[in-house]
């Protein structure tokens, strides 16, 4: 990863998660591992910012509240589905009221396994985001002076 | 005649780390009713128990919630143990409790962040937080795991403690109660603290009793709840000599008072324990499949009571597994208190009964 020209702010949200993914992602945000000397913010707007954070699978009632918090976000942004819920349903996966992993309700960028995802994991899981925010971002530039040119 | 505004609050909101959605009825800024609708975190793990035989099942137990895993592991353990008759060895009861107090340091901990941060002092936050990766080194040390642990099995636990690792306990305990020392004060003495919490969302010990309020919510009313006194569990934390935390005020400063006391009174547990942990095996292994018939078992969690229902019927399935958690008997509360309240206050308040979402949904 290059260096990155702003400050990655993060919304997080948890889906259906057992919170034991949630207290870890806030666990980053605490002085131990302390993500916040690296610029990223934890916020509770969508619309300010980068990174959408979320734990837990979808579940019929939360697909709605996943995708317009994700619709709210500017872009370019990247999702990061922390844990195994997140990513495949987990051990919830055959539960009724359980429909899968987060990228059943939304495009997801990386994928942080583990019950529960370890901080250290959740850090290397957003600094991979990191890197793919900035090529979309670089993608998105290109794309708007190709509009410009024509 | 002021007009009524509803101003919904969640499910997605800066103060909540987990899922609940509240309709706010307000006049001015005054609060006059507060609707909750909840279902966003619910994955339906209890039919899941038709699925999974019952030793297996122990791991979906844990992830009930990821705060007080411990605890839901044993609860259902214990529910199984007695449909199955199996007496679980003494070194197995004392090393449950003493993870089991530990994560209740740790829930409290991590409360007592969430509770500074929701009333703006951050820097108490992270000194709570700080203080509770001391307590997540002894569980990923001696369970392997940070949040979820799966030491706890039906007829007793997965993992011993050796010399080395009691060693280990006590020298962290000692250091986190001198460092507990210092924090203390902060919440209990400071002045912008108490301005926001003191006489705030007041419950008193007859309202506590009528919503049928559990754990922490009904002892700072002065109501003395608190499953670890009863007869199934006596064995254990009267041994140790167990008294409960009583506050009379039932304001939300009591609410911070009985869990910050709970604190010291749990690490004094643990250090007894370990004092006194009886030599002996860890696990007896179960005998054929749970029988048919039904058996109720209860646990204090660091939220309060939770109950827990099993249902066999000969198989290695069981056949209905039900669970009352504490922070579903505490929202009635909640929604009296919320009554009247300022709307600035009712993050404060949300808080100070502790919810926990994913508990409650399951």
């Amino acid at each position: 990863m290059s260096y990155f020209t702003k400050s990655p702010w993060l919304v997080h949200y948890d889906g259906s998660s057992c919170n034991g993914c949630d207290i870890e992602v806030l666990a980053c945000l605490t002085p131990l591992y302390d993500v916040e000397r690296f610029g990223i913010v934890n916020t509770g707007n969508p619309k300010h910012a980068d990174i959408f954070l979320v734990t837990g699978g979808v579940n019929t009632q939360n697909l709605s509240v996943v995708k317009q918090i994700y619709e709210q976000m500017p872009k370019p942004n990247v999702v990061v589905a922390v844990g195994t819920c997140a990513c495949s349903g987990g051990v919830f996966r055959e539960c009724y009221n359980m429909l899968g992993g987060m990228d059943k309700a939304i495009p997801v960028d990386v994928y942080v396994p583990g019950c529960a995802a370890r901080p250290e994991s959740i850090i290397d899981g957003v600094v991979k985001a990191l890197g793919i925010l900035e090529e979309k971002a670089k993608q998105l530039a290109l794309a708007k002076g190709k509009g410009e040119e024509a | 005649m002021p007009k009524n505004t509803v101003i919904p609050f969640g499910p997605q909101h800066p103060v909540l780390p987990e899922p609940i959605h509240l309709d706010l009825e307000l006049q001015d800024e005054k609060v006059v009713r507060a609707i909750p609708s909840i279902g966003y975190v619910h994955r339906g793990l209890e039919k899941l128990v038709e699925k999974r035989d019952f030793q297996q099942y122990v791991f979906v137990a844990e992830r009930v919630c990821g705060i007080c895993s411990f605890g839901h592991g044993w609860g259902y353990s214990k529910a199984v143990e007695k449909l199955m008759n199996i007496e679980v060895p003494k070194r197995a009861l004392y090393l449950r409790t003493i993870w089991h107090e530990l994560s209740r340091i740790h829930s409290h901990l991590l409360w007592l962040g969430l509770a500074a941060d929701a009333m703006g002092f951050e820097s108490l936050f992270m000194q709570s937080w700080h203080l509770r990766e001391i307590v997540l080194d002894l569980f990923e040390q001696t369970t392997g795991g940070r949040v979820i642990f799966s030491v706890c099995k039906v007829g007793g636990v997965r993992r011993d403690l050796d010399a080395e690792q009691v060693k280990l306990f006590k020298k962290n305990l000692k250091m986190l109660r001198q460092e507990l020392d210092s924090i203390v004060p902060a919440f209990l003495n400071d002045s912008t603290v108490a301005s926001r919490l003191k006489d705030v969302g007041v419950l008193s010990e007859a309202e506590a009793h009528a919503f049928g309020c559990v754990g922490p919510v009904a002892r700072a009313s002065g109501l003395l709840e608190d499953y670890r006194l009863s007869q199934e569990d006596a064995g254990v934390y009267l041994e140790l000599g167990f008294k409960p935390v009583l506050e009379k005020s039932g304001d939300c400063y009591a609410r911070v008072a009985v869990r910050l006391k709970e604190l010291f009174q749990s690490l004094d547990i643990i250090e007894r324990a370990l004092d006194n942990l009886p030599e002996g095996e860890i696990f007896v292994r179960p005998m054929g499949f749970p029988s048919a018939g039904e058996c109720f078992a209860r646990m204090e969690q660091p939220r309060g009571e939770a109950i827990y229902y099993v249902k066999g019927n000969g198989t290695k399935n069981l056949e209905r597994f039900k669970l009352r958690t504490p922070t579903n008997a505490n929202i009635p509360a909640l929604l009296h208190m919320l009554q009247g309240c300022d709307l600035a206050d009712v993050p404060n308040l949300v808080l100070t009964i502790d919810p926990c979402i994913s508990c409650t949904e399951r």
